[in-house]
């Protein structure tokens, strides 16, 4: 059998998307230790320029997954992974990979918003700064293209030398996104980032998703099944560290093909 | 009900229960009014046929009920997957239903007429009819009941047989009038019951394919020929 009809046989509706792909995962497996396996042999494809949700109910590996595209599960000690993860062609878990750049290229929003406690300013001159950037005038221009970029700057222009920490719950979250923008990322991850805010602050952050998925590729974890619907383009349901289906947002939510899938998004698990 | 596992939250699971109750209560009111309508026509019944006009008001009463149900679940619940084909075939399902309701109580005032007349020509077809049309919205009551997509596909090609049954009685009774002119009038209001019970065909024909949609999510709605399987 050629290489190319071994994969096509693994990417089956599991792997739906048609769209050039940015992450493209091919049989991942994952434990934290021990023989319990956190991700089984997961193959999928995360397409460009796409807003692709992963959803399934708590303990069922979103957040491992995603967590593996920023290496973020390396911090944890009795990792093991096998497959492989390629972020634009390149093996992401290469020992030649520097996760510092990596983690330039793939940004993070977490459930929680996580400001430094600094200034508004600082928050967004960080990463920049750290990068190297010491122009005050080019750094003044990263800072408001990002937060008009997070839909923050006509709330914050004026209020730019602020504690971070004195921002609405809904404004700190999109500080967060304005940071992981500043850093002009590729991909931009978020797990479960509206779990903490009130409706209106997360109606603003889901606005916000649909305007930078023209410039990012944009993975979310969500619990909110709704806000699944509302925002992704591409849906991956996950159940007990597998893939169970996954393909475009729209059949997913009207009409999946995999029982377990219809049994979850309509409220029948367990 | 077609999806056989419970919903993990009651009141959403006693809400789509409920729902699908009140649709077969619509359905078999509707069977019911079909059936006395066609009883009123082959008996020259005019107390049935007027009783029967008078019952359409439970079956919009119904309608409206099933309709405000419907949104609530919407609002409340925002179903997907099979529970939103569900609620969204039901609702034109029920509107089917209630049309199949108006055109009863037009059958029926066309019966009243045709009682101040002569026996229609042909008059032992137009049961026929009525029962193969009756039979059609029963049967795709079933399919919907039990999410048969074999039973709403015969359903569907039922719908020709009630055409073409339209067409002869068409045909014959344009003769009878070429060749008795005073059987005009009777003869029209017999082609309107005709014509009235084809499109009691047609609307089953609708929750037919309707249900199609419901179970497997596509649509054979607008297929020039209906297929064996989907």
């Amino acid at each position: 059998m050629s290489i190319s009809a071994a994969r096509a046989l693994k990417t089956d509706f599991r792997s739906a998307p048609a769209a050039e792909s940015v992450i493209a995962v091919r049989d991942l497996s994952m434990s934290y230790g021990g023989d319990a396996l956190a991700l089984r042999n997961i193959t999928l494809d995360i397409p460009r320029n796409r807003v692709t949700a992963f959803i399934g109910p708590s303990g069922c590996g979103k957040s491992t997954l995603l967590r593996c595209f920023d290496r973020l599960n390396d911090l944890i000690e009795g990792v093991r992974i096998t497959g492989n993860i390629e972020f634009d062609g390149v093996d992401l878990y290469h020992p030649s990979v520097d996760v510092t750049e990596l983690r330039k290229r793939v940004g993070m929003v977490f459930q929680r918003s996580n400001p430094f406690p600094k200034s508004v300013y600082e928050n967004i001159a960080y990463g920049p700064r750290i990068s190297g950037e010491r122009s005050r005038s080019v750094l003044d221009g990263i800072v408001e293209r990002s937060l008009r970029s997070a839909a923050l700057w006509d709330e914050v222009a004026d209020r730019l030398h602020d504690s971070a920490l004195s921002l609405s719950g809904g404004q700190q979250q999109r500080l967060c996104i304005a940071r992981a923008i500043a850093v002009e990322p590729e991909v931009i991850l978020m797990d479960e980032p509206c779990s903490a805010l009130d409706p209106i602050a997360t109606a603003r952050i889901e606005a916000l998703i649909h305007e930078l998925k023209d410039s990012y590729t944009i993975v979310i974890v969500t619990h909110n099944m709704q806000q699944a619907a509302r925002v992704s383009d591409y849906t991956a349901f996950l159940y007990l560290g597998r893939l169970i289906e996954f393909g475009p947002t729209e059949q997913i939510f009207t009409n999946p093909t995999q029982k377990e899938t219809e049994d979850y998004i309509t409220g029948r698990f367990g | 009900m077609p999806t056989a596992r419970a919903h993990t939250d009651p009141q959403y699971e006693a809400d789509l229960r409920d729902l699908h109750s009140r649709v077969l209560a619509l359905g078999g009111l509707i069977e019911r009014q079909i059936a006395n309508a066609t009883r009123a026509f082959e008996r020259r019944d005019d107390e049935l046929a007027k009783s029967t006009i008078a019952a359409d008001d439970e079956p919009d009463r119904m309608d409206e009920e099933i309709h405000d149900l419907c949104l609530r679940i919407l609002a409340l619940h925002q179903p997907t997957a099979g529970d939103l084909r569900l609620i969204t075939t039901t609702q034109r399902i029920t509107a089917d239903l209630e049309r199949i309701g108006d055109i009863v109580v037009n059958i029926c005032k066309r019966v009243l007429e045709l009682n101040r007349e002569a026996t229609v020509e042909y008059a032992i077809d137009l049961p026929r009819m009525t029962d193969i049309a009756e039979g059609m919205v029963r049967q795709s009551l079933d399919a919907y009941d039990r999410g048969d997509v074999s039973l709403a596909l015969t359903v569907c090609r039922e719908d020709d047989i009630i055409d073409k049954a339209n067409e002869q009685f068409f045909s014959n009774l344009l003769s009878s009038m070429l060749k008795n002119p005073e059987s005009i009038s009777r003869c029209l209001r017999a082609m309107f019951i005709a014509k009235s019970v084809e499109r009691i065909g047609d609307h089953a024909t609708n929750i037919a394919s309707m249900v199609v949609f419901m179970v497997t999510g596509k649509s054979i709605r607008h297929l020039d020929k209906i297929p064996k399987e989907v």
